[in-house]
């Protein structure tokens, strides 16, 4: 299938593993991926490259438990929206803790993980999950 | 002369996990019940529409507009094929809506078909999440139903929605469908099973959740000065509304109401003329459980964050007062993807003929339906009246 081919995973790297999107200067929204146009302002719109913080809360969730081959190893999981600190929500894992135990709110921060295999020796996609922050290291 | 739509028959193949038929075999007889219906000689047909979204996916096989056309023996007319994800049914019937209305076309063959059994359930599930965004959704894991789970979730948590409220709408639709003998699932679900049932993505279960189904529905539509040519029971589509949301649900400001559908059935509702109050009744996207709570709000019947309460009233039952998915719905009558939009106006037709048997709505004058695409990304409100 064509979502398999290395070059669809390549050219989006700088977002998956950095979480690089843009802002408006205009309105002052942020936007992850990057979008080509503003969808507020339109062509009154300034676009500039943003690089996420990384830092969030969990805004809805869920434990998956039944899923597609490419992620049968990792059931059941723990799937989220995550609202970060500058507005923007997007959709990740939430791993680094029992899925019981996670809750709307929590905070969270973003970590490098493998996301997927695309089966049996296929390439492997790399980007965020998120992790609760602990106090002991600095984060909050 | 006034220019509206007349519908002037309807079928449906048998819903369910069909192992002896393939696509063709599906789509063929939807067509063909749908043209004896209508009474219309194939000669009279101008053009068709087909609503599918992956039969390229689920069957390896595209082009569907050209073989139907083919196979129902419609000579050489124009064939369309539209694509919506879950709201491709609808699509296929407000093409042929506007198809007509321009004057382009007179009489039409719509659609709307889907085999999903013929493909291992994580292909399906695979293509399922396709109609999400696949690139931000579903590459990090988000199966469809646990897109859905978030939105019960913030449901839940924002306006104390239950797991039993959450189980309702498969207890109610069930219990239709018991007298729909084209419903993949005709018998009747206790709560305690619902609730009991396996969880998909928390806190979803596959009691809440609609099936893998094979199935094709069809309309013959045309001109109203045409109708009484083929029937002497003509509906009429009033209005036609269709909507466009974020692709992806985490770009929605809020995720327990479906923007597309507020305003789509507000301009269908106005389109038509008519209020609210004026439907006798609706088949609402189902997909799952949680869905139906959400658009019972969304299309006004109850006040945002109280659609689990009006289906613990009986509000959405036959005998209430806004009766929905009397056919049992996505969940019971069963989902063929491309089918569903074609099929719920199938439903409200014979509704509205008086011919749905013991699932009538008494007097039923009015009827509306809404089919869903994705999370709520396409929104497409039928209003049919006779
Ligand atoms: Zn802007």
């Amino acid at each position: 299938m064509a979502e398999q081919g290395v070059a669809q995973v390549w050219r989006r790297i700088r977002s998956m593993y950095r979480i690089e999107g843009n802002k408006c200067v205009t309105c002052d929204t942020h936007f992850f991926p990057p979008r080509p146009v503003c969808p507020e302002c339109r062509r009154k719109g300034n676009l500039e490259n943003y690089t996420f913080k990384g830092l969030g809360s969990i805004y809805t969730f869920s434990i998956v438990r039944q899923a597609p081959d490419d992620f049968k190893r990792q059931m059941p999981y723990v799937i989220a929206q995550i609202e970060l600190d500058e507005g923007t929500r997007l959709t990740a894992q939430i791993v680094n803790i029992d899925p019981e135990d996670v809750e709307i709110g929590m905070r969270v921060r973003a970590c490098f993980r493998k996301i997927k295999e695309f089966g049996h020796g296929g390439i492997i996609v790399y980007g965020y999950k998120f992790e609760p922050t602990m106090k002991v290291t600095g984060h909050e | 002369m006034s220019n509206r739509v007349a519908i002037a028959g309807v079928g449906m193949s048998k819903f369910g996990e069909l192992w002896d038929k393939n696509l063709r075999d599906i789509t063929l007889e939807a067509g063909m019940y749908t043209i004896f219906d209508a009474g219309v000689p194939g000669s009279d047909i101008d053009g068709m529409v087909i609503g599918n979204m992956s039969a390229g996916r689920f069957t390896g096989q595209e082009h569907l507009g050209a073989q139907a056309v083919d196979l129902s023996g419609l000579g050489d007319i124009p064939a369309y094929s539209v694509e919506a994800a879950c709201a491709s049914g609808g699509a296929a019937v407000r093409h042929a809506y506007m198809s007509i209305k321009s004057g382009e076309h007179d009489v039409m063959l719509v659609l709307g078909s889907e085999k999903m059994s013929d493909v291992n359930q994580t292909e399906a599930m695979n293509t399922i999440s396709v109609a999400s965004d696949w690139e931000w959704e579903g590459m990090f894991g988000a199966t469809f139903p646990a897109l859905y789970a978030f939105m019960a979730r913030r449901h839940m948590m924002e306006y104390g929605t239950t797991e039993e409220h959450l189980a309702l709408p498969t207890v109610k639709n069930h219990a239709n469908a018991v007298h729909n003998e084209f419903a993949q699932f005709q018998r009747a679900v206790p709560i305690e099973v619902v609730m009991k049932s396996a969880l998909l993505a928390d806190p979803l279960r596959v009691l809440h959740s609609s099936p893998v189904t094979d199935g094709a529905a069809g309309l013959v539509i045309c001109r109203e000065d045409l109708v009484k040519k083929y029937t002497d029971a003509p509906i009429y589509i009033e209005s036609s509304e269709q909507r466009t949301d974020t692709l992806a649900l985490h770009d929605r400001k809020s995720i327990t109401t479906f923007n597309s559908v507020v305003s789509s059935t507000k301009s269908a509702l106005k389109g038509a003329g008519l209020e609210l109050k004026d439907i006798d009744v609706l088949e609402l996207h189902d997909s799952f459980s949680i869905g139906e709570i959400m658009l019972t709000e969304d299309v006004g019947i109850a006040k945002k964050g109280e659609g689990g309460k009006a289906l613990e009233e009986g509000i959405t039952e036959i005998g209430g007062k806004f009766p929905v998915n009397t056919s049992g719905g996505l969940k019971a009558r069963g989902h063929p993807i491309g089918a569903t939009g074609v099929a719920q106006i199938v439903e409200l037709v014979l509704q509205l003929r008086g011919d749905a048997d013991k699932r009538q709505v008494d007097g039923a004058e009015k009827g509306l339906a809404v089919n869903l695409g994705g999370t709520g990304a396409t929104s497409i409100v039928h209003i049919v009246g006779r």
